[in-house]
């Protein structure tokens, strides 16, 4: 049985002729222990799809399943490092992180939850920011905090959104060996968002292509069959990765993702009648003749 | 920039413009006063008499100096307290302050909760907005006789606080109280409705409870918009408070003012004038150090 899984699921924003398809078909298993990759494009739909997967935005269509059950609401079971971090600024590192151990292990002494708070700002070797607010800190750092704050919460699958799209590559390097390190460790269940299809070959088990939007769906799951640890020197030369990276690009870039690709603009006419010249002049105080005329034009990309 | 440039610079805006534009509106006070004159005139009867007469642009305004001259005991003696209606100028500010801090108090305890109301509940807003939009704009000159017709039978003890309450004093801070409310709620409920979806997600990731949702995520979120709110109330509050204290007679500065005006007593008007002004100011610079701490984090 799948640990989380999304069947038949549909999402757009607002409604009538401004209505916005975000996502169709989505078809989502992710097993217990797994480290599965999403790769889109920038505004595709990815964000969405984690809200969705968290129970923060409730589908149009079709159903999300944990453990084969209805989802219940977003809860800390689900653990997201969202995309700009969301950390409260009011609360210095380790308050942030403090304030989700605190709501997730109430029943341990606060000692042992303190400890808990500082191993995790360890294992993200921020140690030294510890006492300072997110204002102080870089991009980098806060994205390590909300990394810290989602893992202190020992989620049984962890959520990421695009986690080290703030980094510099030094950095994104050792933070992504960092992660896995961690993954591997316990070995819980992993869900990266990204739009590198590199890093998404690098760390993850599987790699789920996402089409262009609008109404993006998933392409076919590519297995990335390479051993851990992996060594991103000499990973470019496998014939494996090289295989799955074709895959995945073939999809991403190939006609299958654009051929959906359609925008709906609503048009909308000046609000002006013509003059009529011929009839009796209005009064200069009668209220304009309005004429409410919109039309909706969808234009075909190819 | 240079040591010496910046000295410079201070100097010229700091003190020396600052300095100008006081002169200005002293020179043109000047101008507009009138002045007292004596003449000595041969009557009907032959007889010699001296004649005092105020002539002037506007003749029974006093000029700054005889401002000073008539103002001098209040102001040197700050805390004298003569009369009921005759005590130093600080005397009369404490009393104004002890009514505002009372109103204004009520005010915010009351317009804090209904802000966030107001920014949490759609169907709270659309239930309570019409009567808001017409109740603020409601001057105090006009809620106070309803306070008055409110308290007039109400005896409110404080127990070891002296008198009681009389019921122009309840009026006085019933008015401040309503008339200082509506920046609180209204910013308030701006507040809470600019919060970041990604705090509120946060805060359901975690599943906080509601009062844990309230006090970890949405009062610090919503603290800076409150201050402005709150900031904007105390104007208001010392905006009223000499409406009120005019209105009802109260020992104050504004009663103070009133009295004086009715004892032809004008060089007391512009004492008033100017330590109210000078209060309020006051007031507005502590408040704005308050919020702009809230404001940095
Ligand atoms: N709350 C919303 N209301 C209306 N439209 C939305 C909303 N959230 C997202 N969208 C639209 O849905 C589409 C997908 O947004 P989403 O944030 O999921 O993209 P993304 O793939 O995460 O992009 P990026 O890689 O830039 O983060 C966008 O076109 C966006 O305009
Ligand atoms: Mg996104």
């Amino acid at each position: 049985m799948p640990l989380l899984s999304l069947k038949d699921v549909r999402i757009g924003f607002g409604s009538g002729p401004g209505r916005h398809e975000v996502l169709r078909d989505i078809h989502l298993e992710i097993q217990e222990g797994e480290f599965v990759a999403i790769v889109g494009y920038s505004g595709s739909g990815k964000s969405t799809l984690l809200n969705l997967l968290a129970g923060l935005l409730q589908p149009d269509a079709g159903s999300l399943q944990l453990r084969g059950l209805p989802a219940p609401g977003p809860g800390p079971d689900r653990g997201v490092v969202f995309q700009n971090y969301s950390l409260l600024p009011w609360l210095t590192v380790t308050e942030n992180i403090a304030l989700a151990v605190d709501q997730v292990f109430p029943e341990w002494q606060p000692g042992q939850r303190a400890a808990h708070v500082r191993r995790y700002i360890e294992m993200v070797r921020l140690t030294p920011a510890a006492q300072k607010r997110p204002s102080e800190l870089s991009g980098g750092m806060r994205q390590r905090v909300s990394l810290a704050r989602a893992l202190a919460c020992e989620p049984a699958i962890l959520l990421m959104d695009e986690p080290f799209g703030a980094l510099d590559a030094l950095t994104r390097a050792n933070l992504q060996d960092e992660v896995v390190r961690i993954w591997l460790e316990n070995r819980r269940t992993a869900l990266l968002i990204t739009n590198d299809v590199d890093e998404a070959l690098l760390m993850a088990d599987r790699i789920l292509p996402l089409s262009a939007g609008p109404g993006a769906t998933l392409g076919p799951s590519v297995s990335v069959p390479l051993s851990r640890p992996r060594d991103r020197r000499s990973l470019h030369h496998e014939a494996s990765y090289k295989h799955a990276r074709r895959t995945v690009l073939d999809y991403l870039l190939g006609p299958g993702s654009h051929a959906k690709l359609a925008v709906s603009r609503k048009l909308v006419l000046p609000d002006l009648l013509p003059e009529d010249l011929d009839g009796p002049r209005p009064s200069l105080f009668a209220p304009p003749k309005r004429r409410a005329h919109s039309a909706t034009e969808t234009v075909e990309l190819h | 920039m240079k040591p010496l440039q910046r000295l410079q610079r201070f100097f010229l805006e700091s003190l020396f413009l600052p300095a100008v534009g006081l002169l200005l509106c002293l020179l043109l006070w000047q101008v507009l006063s009138g002045k007292t004159v004596k003449t000595t005139v041969r009557d009907d009867f032959g007889d010699l008499v001296t004649v005092t007469k105020r002539v002037g642009l506007s003749k029974d305004l006093p000029s700054p100096a005889e401002t000073w001259a008539a103002s001098k005991t209040y102001v040197l003696q700050p805390w004298a307290k003569r009369g009921e209606l005759d005590q130093g100028i600080l005397a009369f500010t404490w009393l104004s302050l002890k009514l505002v801090a009372q109103g204004y108090a009520i005010a915010l305890i009351l317009g804090t909760p209904i802000g966030f109301c107001l920014g949490l509940s759609k169907s709270f807003a659309k239930t309570f907005d019409p009567i808001i939009q017409i109740l603020r704009p409601v001057s105090p000159l006009a809620w106070l006789p309803l306070g008055m017709v409110l308290f007039l039978s109400v005896k409110i003890h404080v127990p070891g606080a002296g008198a009681p309450y009389t019921a122009s004093e309840l009026a006085a801070i019933f008015t401040i109280a309503v008339c200082s409310m509506w920046p609180t709620v209204l910013n308030t409920a701006v507040g809470v409705r600019a919060i970041p979806q990604d705090y509120l997600n946060v805060a359901k990731v975690l599943k906080l409870s509601r009062t844990k949702t309230l006090l970890k995520v949405l009062v610090p979120a919503t603290l800076p918009y409150m201050f402005t709110g709150f900031r904007l109330s105390l104007g208001i509050a010392w905006l009223v408070i000499v409406a009120a204290e005019m209105l009802t007679g109260r020992p104050g500065v504004g009663g103070f003012l009133w009295q004086q005006y009715n004892a032809l007593n004008y060089a007391h008007i512009i004492l008033c004038i100017l330590t109210i002004g000078f209060v309020g100011y006051a007031l507005d610079r502590l408040m704005s150090l308050v919020e702009s701490r809230f404001k940095s984090v």
